[in-house]
């Protein structure tokens, strides 16, 4: 890594968004997580998680203020400066069903270096070391990926949201197809991982007892004004 | 990746994807099976007669002239007196000449009086003589040598007797029972209308109809073969000749002249232009043909992408884990651009595949059936023409869903409403 240390991993000022069709609008005021700081986000459905997670992620862009990753300008970059962005400083995990059912584990978790342009031989030999500390062995490597159970599936998400050695690691309810067990599993090693590659995770989740694992929280309800579709 | 995420993707759709290339393989092999069947047709018409310079018969359309004449099609409307004849072939810049006469056939094939030059100079294709496969020439006034399919068709051999009948239809009610003919040769497939002729001697023609008038057998007047071989054979006339000249620079000096002979009134034709304005009468059914498999293709292509399209809905997924995982929005048009091309390219190899097969299964049959000689080589400029055209319009037709990809990454962000 060749940033500075002193640059946030993510900083946003005054952020305000809202549909075109009115009625609903999302506004934050101040935020900064400084690089290896973890937040969870609570909030119901409809609360704006996942608006937050798209201006988050540079798809969708802020009716205005200020949206840094990384020390790049998320607010003013181009749609495919922020897709370049996001293959190199932010990994994504969704709830559930994160693999392309046709590729292989392998393949799957070096689509994000492929986007980020990163050297094959390198993100190869790295992907290995990821999945195996992941707890994914070398027989499940070449098995297509929807032939894993959903645990092993959510483990070789964050592999790939991993790989590009992001800033930046979205969560959005990765453990809410678990059980229990599975889903504390899921957060240690998560939280490990990312901790050992010097990554902030943005965790969305209505699980309250997930919040033990994070130093900041963010509650949606607070932020959302207006009518609450849904 | 790119073309390992177009590949396993149309694999893990290979359902429907298997039905699209069958439909694509179908449609294409249609298209360039008709246009190598048009192509190798027209070779084949054009080059029914070569080497002649002039078709000379009675005043008439050329068309007509050239389709009895060669094709052994319709009838002359008069006929050219031998006088004339022996005239206008004294003529400084004819080389050689071939008198034809017509009239009478066997079993639904014409018959063709002719005489040994008709063997000697007559070419077809690329100037290719005519071969006996069988037999020699004839010889005697009652031989005959046939062309390749009526002796097939018929299945005569060598020294068999054949009766000859009075016009040209199928069924005829007059036949010359009483001069029997005898198979002297056979000649090797030409893939002309040759093929489809039995040809006798020019005195032949005469005898059989010394005893008759005006198209039937004269009442109380009966003359035996051995009879008529006393008399004198020579014939009083013939439907039409074809000429070669010695420098086909003076083509149209002669034709002008023959077009302007006095005593009789002719018609010479130049056997090249006629064939060109009778293959544009024609080619009007073979463009309809051509169109028919245009649309053919063309529905087939519409149908990928009405697959492609439903399964963008199934793909969303997919498209969004793409898009997560950094994928500019062009990235998915890209990746939906090659798998059209992919499955199109596929299908391209696999329609030339199937057209060479059924064309080496088919091959006897046209040619004995039809008298259609198609060549196996199917590639050639207007393939490759055909090739680029089919990827092209798959791709542009591929615009579509993958526009639809492009704008659906755009505006379902990273989740997908399902």
């Amino acid at each position: 890594m060749t940033d500075k240390p002193k640059i946030p991993a993510i900083e946003l000022k005054q952020l305000l968004f809202y549909y075109q069709s009115g009625g609903w609008q999302l506004h934050l005021p101040q935020l900064v997580l400084a690089r290896g700081q973890h937040l969870f986000v609570r909030g119901a459905s409809g609360s704006g998680k996942t608006t937050l997670l798209n201006l988050l992620c540079g798809i969708t862009r802020p009716a205005s203020g200020e949206l840094y990753v990384n020390g790049k300008p998320l607010h003013i970059l181009s749609s495919s400066a922020r897709d370049t962005l996001r293959a190199k400083y932010i990994g994504v995990v969704f709830q559930q069903l994160n693999l392309i059912p046709y590729l292989s584990v392998l393949d799957n978790t070096l689509l994000s270096s492929h986007f980020a342009g990163q050297s094959k031989t390198e993100a190869l030999s790295r992907a290995k070391t990821l999945l195996q500390r992941l707890g994914l062995q070398q027989d499940l490597w070449h098995k297509a990926a929807n032939q894993l159970s959903v645990g092993q599936q959510q483990r070789v998400a964050i592999a790939r949201a991993l790989l590009p050695k992001p800033t930046l690691l979205i969560a959005d309810e990765p453990t809410s197809a678990l059980d229990s067990d599975n889903r504390d599993a899921f957060m240690r090693v998560m939280l490990a991982e990312a901790d050992a590659n010097g990554c902030t995770v943005i965790f969305v989740s209505h699980d309250q007892s997930l919040t033990q694992y994070f130093h900041t929280q963010l509650d949606m309800q607070q932020l959302a004004k207006g009518v609450q579709p849904c | 990746m790119l073309m390992k995420l177009a590949r396993l993707s149309l694999w893990n759709r290979r359902g429907t994807v298997l039905m699209t290339w069958l439909s694509l393989t179908i449609s294409i092999a249609l298209l360039l099976g008709i246009d190598h069947l048009r192509t190798e047709a027209k070779n084949s018409f054009t080059s029914t007669v070569s080497g002649t310079d002039l078709i000379v018969g009675a005043r008439s359309g050329q068309l007509n002239l050239l389709l009895y004449s060669v094709f052994r099609i319709g009838n002359a409307t008069a006929n050219i007196s031998w006088p004339t004849y022996q005239r206008i072939i004294k003529h400084p810049q004819i080389s050689w000449s071939i008198p034809i006469s017509l009239g009478d056939s066997h079993r639904g094939y014409r018959v063709m009086g002719t005489n040994g030059d008709y063997f000697n100079h007559y070419r077809y294709a690329n100037s290719q003589p005519l071969v006996l496969a069988q037999g020699k020439a004839f010889d005697g006034v009652f031989d005959t040598v046939l062309g390749a399919e009526v002796a097939v068709k018929l299945g005569y051999k060598l020294g068999e007797q054949i009766e000859l009948s009075h016009g040209v239809g199928a069924v005829s009610f007059s036949q010359h029972k009483d001069k029997p003919f005898t198979v002297a040769g056979i000649l090797a497939p030409t893939g002309t209308p040759v093929d489809q002729t039995v040809h006798v001697s020019l005195e032949a023609i005469e005898a059989i109809h010394l005893d008759w008038q005006q198209g039937a057998p004269m009442p109380g007047r009966q003359l035996s073969s051995d009879q008529v071989l006393a008399m004198d054979l020579t014939p009083k006339s013939i439907t039409a000749f074809m000429v070669g000249l010695k420098s086909r620079m003076a083509t149209f000096t002669l034709q002008r002249q023959i077009n302007e002979y006095k005593n009789e009134p002719l018609s010479a034709i130049l056997p090249g232009v006629a064939l060109a304005e009778l293959w544009q009468m024609l080619s009007m059914v073979e463009n309809l043909l051509l169109l028919i498999s245009l649309l053919v293709l063309l529905a087939a292509l519409v149908g990928m992408i009405t697959t492609l399209l439903a399964s963008m809905k199934e793909r969303q997924r997919e498209m969004a884990i793409l898009r997560a995982t950094g994928a500019h929005p062009w990235y998915l048009f890209v990746l939906i651009q090659l798998e059209v091309l992919l499955v199109t390219l596929l299908s391209m190899l696999s329609a030339a595949a199937l057209l060479l097969l059924s064309l080496y299964l088919l091959q006897d049959t046209l040619a004995a059936d039809f008298g259609l000689f198609i060549s196996l080589n199917i590639v050639k400029l207007t393939t490759l023409y055909w090739a680029a055209g089919i990827l092209l319009l798959s791709a542009l037709l591929a615009t579509l869903p993958g526009i639809l990809a492009y704008r659906k990454a755009l505006a379902d962000g990273l989740t997908v409403r399902l």
